[in-house]
């Protein structure tokens, strides 16, 4: 590749770290909530809706993204053959494509999120619920106000995990040709028979998570 | 004046009766000191009182207001959510293990119940605050955080966090039991200093000598029950009973 083939191939993965941050963002948007409320879910005293969450992450957690991707994917199309009342849902809207690209994202970073949450929230020690019951602060205060910001820290070097291999697991996304910087990398490879486009990209991710360690590594020094 | 009164206090884990008809009661202003042996049941009876655990049978009154509403087929039924509330606030806990919250500075843990608890002004429970932990001896430690101090000096914030709601009464559940000699030492001098300020304390100790000098009476409990309980010198030097007697046979033949 000539230099100005490679300075024009970093302009366009540049203009498709867009598409990649987007799954990223929407990605953590929904599935930190969502994660929290499977882990709260899971100490429902209602054993069989706990068995469902379990069976919930297991499949989750058990079955490879990619495959979950394109199952969520042509699921509804498929479905569509037989159930006609699906048709409320048009896959051949421009938004079906992310919106079910980030379903498979949401689902299934949701199940590792709430496992880290759960194990964060178990292992605060009994005394510090005691203390705040002793002190007179109700449930709710409790969780927000002595719980949950200890939960926090001790879940940080885990989330952080997670939130790495995120990045990375955005270029499954291009399974389903969703186009963003891992997709557009190969193209670029087939186009000019060089794998040089693929070391861009590689440098392109390697940067973001080197960024998002540095941020990191500062909040849990911030966080008391 | 009754500030504490329990009535035939009952508790069982699963099958395991762990207190059995326990009655005692503590006046305003009084020190008791409650002794005895690893798993007598000193610091379930503690937590009952301050609901931490829930009781079997019995009742408790705490400031004239009853914890058990009613019983209905032999099960204690809990006064409202509100009254259980209050008669929380009129009791303070000190922990064996402290238990101050680590994410906050001293200040923060002081005032977290009076501001959210109790919906005290900002201003005026720091305030009270400051004061609280001159009195602890720690006034230049309010930006500390618990992990920056020593055991003697967590404790002794736990012990004016408790202080900062104003109860009319305060639990110390093994005060000392986490702390060497000398950090002990310096509980114990605090406890004095707040018995000779009237505070009505329930103390549930080890410390021999110290429950001896420090309480107006003492409670010695084995397997559950309540054995003897008189003044210190009725309990420690003038037992008539032979399981007080052996308890307390080695800290007697020590002095």
């Amino acid at each position: 590749m000539t230099w100005e083939e490679i300075m024009n191939c970093v302009q366009i993965l540049l203009k498709y770290t867009v598409p990649t941050l987007k799954v990223f963002g929407f990605t953590l948007l929904f599935a930190i909530p969502l994660g929290m409320v499977v882990a709260l879910a899971k100490k429902c005293p209602f054993k069989p809706f706990v068995w469902l969450i379990d069976l919930y992450i297991l499949i989750m957690r058990g079955t490879p993204l990619m495959l979950q991707i394109i199952a969520i994917y042509y699921a509804i199309p498929i479905l569509q053959m037989k159930y006609t009342w699906l048709d409320i849902i048009d896959v051949r809207n421009d938004n079906y494509l992310f919106t079910a690209l980030i379903t498979a994202f949401v689902l299934n970073y949701a199940a590792y999120f709430a496992e880290i949450f759960r194990g964060g929230i178990e292992s605060m020690p009994k005394g510090q619920y005691e203390a705040a019951a002793a002190l007179g602060l109700t449930k709710s205060q409790t969780f927000f106000r002595i719980i949950l910001p200890q939960v926090i820290k001790r879940i940080l070097p885990a989330s952080a995990n997670e939130v790495i291999t995120l990045v990375k697991d955005t270029s499954l996304a291009s399974v389903i040709a969703y186009i963003e910087i891992f997709r557009k990398a190969r193209e670029m490879m087939t186009l000019y028979s060089s794998l040089v486009p693929l070391f861009i990209a590689g440098v392109f991710y390697f940067v973001m998570n080197a960024v998002l360690t540095m941020l990191f590594t500062s909040i849990e020094n911030y966080v008391y | 004046m009754t500030v504490l009164e329990v009535k035939h206090l009952s508790k069982s884990f699963g099958g395991l009766d762990v207190l059995k008809d326990i009655s005692f009661d503590v006046k305003m202003g009084e020190v008791i000191a409650i002794i005895g042996p690893s798993g007598s049941g000193k610091s379930t009876l503690l937590r009952c009182i301050n609901q931490l655990e829930k009781i079997s049978g019995g009742r408790i009154n705490v400031c004239g207001m009853e914890m058990i509403e009613k019983y209905k087929n032999g099960k204690p039924v809990y006064a409202s959510a509100q009254e259980l509330r209050s008669i929380r606030l009129k009791i303070g806990l000190v922990f064996q293990n402290f238990n101050l919250f680590p994410h906050m500075s001293v200040m923060q843990n002081v005032i977290e119940a009076p501001v959210c608890v109790l919906k005290k002004n900002k201003e005026e429970a720091k305030a009270n605050a400051v004061s609280l932990l001159k009195k602890m001896g720690l006034e230049d430690k309010a930006d500390s955080y618990p992990c920056e101090l020593s055991g003697g000096q967590q404790q002794r914030v736990s012990i004016a966090r408790a202080l900062a709601l104003n109860p009319e009464l305060l639990f110390f559940d093994e005060p000392t039991s986490a702390l060497d000699p000398e950090l002990t030492g310096e509980i114990l001098k605090v406890i004095k200093s707040l018995a000779k300020e009237k505070m009505t304390m329930v103390i549930v100790t080890h410390e021999m000598a110290f429950a001896k000098e420090v309480a107006d009476r003492v409670i010695f409990m084995d397997g559950g029950v309540i054995v003897e309980q008189g003044t210190p010198e009725e309990v420690f030097d003038n037992s008539r009973n032979e399981r007080t007697r052996q308890f307390l046979h080695r800290y007697n033949n020590s002095n």
